[in-house]
């Protein structure tokens, strides 16, 4: 579904992708882990064509991601939702309008038709009686469910998660894992998670990609990864207290 | 022209080519400036399609246009008071005070009301549009719109520069009015000039021509304004810093645009 060929990006002198190949298949939850700068945002901004290759190639099914533009790439760009890390709402408007955005803008339905989807997909992320707020009135959390909102209020085929928990008490982290597995149990949406949080990528991924300086550490199923002989995954792991006997639910 | 990384710019290996790489990078800058412009004029025809880009421009006209109306008006009057009394005072030599009217009026509106009007749009709305838009691409509220494949330019720059278009050259000539009214005050109380006399000699003077070129001169003013901001607002990069940058250098530019452009407009229609 979409394909990473030997993928580097540099900024500058600064190497940040180098040379990185893998495949995220269709309907499957791809969780991208490592530690803190190591090009996790930029690579799922590859995907989208927000930043371009230095060299390499990113494909999107049959299309070339990191070379198409105008009405290609805005075809390409609408089977996409995207959480950016920090929610990425717009300051001036609350909090229903950011999510009916894409609605307005977009698509050709009626008031009723976007009142009716914006509150079903609020109350998806347990924001039914916040719409009327400004981002700058809601906490980190809250924008951030909100961002996951706008990202899939337009049904996307394709959604791609910055960090969907970071910043979340456990109890909200969990419903918005649930939230994730589901909206790809259901509708078979294929999800890019890039996350900190080992046991929420443990629980919801079908596969784990460990980045670290660069390049792909470790790839593998979360029980495989959960025993990894890996130094650096084993590291990470440690971090987090996750043994290789450590159980966590699945959903 | 939304620009996440910066141009890359070889090393040069002496100043003489240093020189050079500067100069073409700056004639670089100034045509995706000009091709922002014009991409964000394009835009202007889904006004008749969107409701909310007409919303967005009324908006846009009260921030930039009647916000400013303050300080506007006291820089107006205080440069129309020291106008007069600067010519009243080298005319009251020959006793010729009675043309400060029209000394002031021209003044006002070939060259200070535009100019002034300029200077404080970019060092209010411009330095906090920068600042906006120089926000919204840091935290990455412009890459979100461009996921939605909504194109920022249609939807953040064109209210902006329309809105500014339609305020700018009736600021401007607001400016000229309020810089003659000042002048006008100066001339009666320290140039012994009587109100009529002022005005009649004001407006005997001032041609049609003189009002279409400020006009005109404000018009292009407010364009690069708004150009400048959202240029710099658009390749905003490394955080809170950057934002500071941007507005920094979109107000420089305004300026100097406004001064160049300004001579230049003098020039093409009074040789
Ligand atoms: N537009 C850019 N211009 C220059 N450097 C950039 C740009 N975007 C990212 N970088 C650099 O690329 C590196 C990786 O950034 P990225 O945001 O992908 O990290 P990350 O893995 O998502 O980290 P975190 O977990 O903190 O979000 C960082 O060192 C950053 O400085
Ligand atoms: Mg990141």
């Amino acid at each position: 579904m979409i394909r990473f060929e030997q993928v580097t990006k540099r900024f500058g002198s600064r190497r940040v992708l180098d040379d990185i190949s893998f495949e995220i298949r269709q309907g499957e939850v791809f969780v991208i882990v490592g530690p803190s700068g190591t090009g996790k945002s930029v690579t799922l901004k590859h995907m989208v064509r927000l930043l371009t290759p230095t060299s390499g190639r990113v494909w999107v099914g049959d299309t070339v991601a990191s070379e198409v533009s105008g009405g290609r790439l805005e075809r390409l760009r609408e089977r996409f939702g995207y959480l950016f890390q920090g929610g990425a709402l717009l300051a001036w408007m609350d909090v229903f309008e950011n999510v009916a955005l894409p609605l307005r803008e977009k698509t050709d339905l009626d008031e009723d038709a976007i009142r009716t989807k914006v509150q079903q997909t609020l109350a998806m992320v347990g924001l039914e009686t916040d719409g009327q707020k400004r981002p700058s009135e809601i906490s980190g959390g809250m924008q951030k469910r909100a961002g996951l909102a706008r990202a899939i209020v337009r049904d996307p085929e394709i959604v791609l998660y910055d960090e969907p928990t970071s910043g979340l008490d456990p109890v909200t982290a969990r419903m918005i894992d649930q939230l994730i597995a589901r909206l790809n149990r259901q509708i078979g949406i294929t999800s890019v998670v890039v996350t900190h949080d080992l046991h929420s990528a443990l629980s919801i991924g079908d596969r784990i990609a460990m980045l670290k300086d660069g390049r792909v550490a470790e790839l593998s199923s979360p029980a495989e990864f959960r025993r990894s002989r890996n130094p650096v995954v084993r590291e990470f792991l440690d971090a987090q207290y996750i043994t290789p006997e450590t159980q966590d639910g699945g959903f | 022209m939304i620009m996440r990384e910066p141009i890359p710019r070889p090393e040069a290996r002496n100043s003489f080519q240093a020189l050079g790489r500067e100069a073409l990078h700056v004639v670089g800058e100034a045509g995706r400036c000009g091709v922002l412009c014009g991409q964000a004029l394009f835009a202007v025809r889904h006004i008749f399609r969107s409701v909310r880009m007409r919303q967005e421009i009324l908006t846009q006209m009260y921030v930039a246009g009647i916000r400013s109306i303050p300080v506007i008006t006291i820089v107006a009057v205080f440069t129309g008071m020291i106008l007069a009394l600067q010519t009243g005072l080298a005319l009251s030599r020959y006793n010729q005070e009675v043309f400060v009217g029209s000394a002031v009026m021209l003044s006002m509106l070939r060259e200070m009301g535009p100019f002034m009007t300029g200077l404080i749009l970019a060092a209010c709305v411009g330095s906090s549009m920068a600042a906006q838009l120089g926000t919204m691409m840091v935290n990455d509220e412009i890459a979100a719109l461009e996921i939605m494949s909504i194109d920022p330019v249609r939807f953040l720059m064109t209210p902006r520069l329309i809105a500014m278009l339609v305020m700018t050259p009736l600021l401007g000539f607001y400016t000229c009015m309020m810089g003659v009214l000042g002048g006008g005050v100066v001339a009666m109380t320290q140039l012994n000039v009587g109100w009529s006399q002022y005005v009649v000699n004001a407006l005997d003077f001032a041609a049609n021509k003189d009002l279409y070129v400020g006009l005109l001169k404000s018009v292009v003013f407010g364009a690069a304004i708004v150009t400048m901001a959202c240029y710099e607002g658009f390749t905003t990069e490394q955080g809170a810093v950057g934002v500071g940058m941007a507005t920094r250098r979109s107000v420089i530019s305004a300026f100097l645009l406004i001064l160049m452009l300004g001579y230049f407009i003098t020039r093409l229609f009074y040789n």
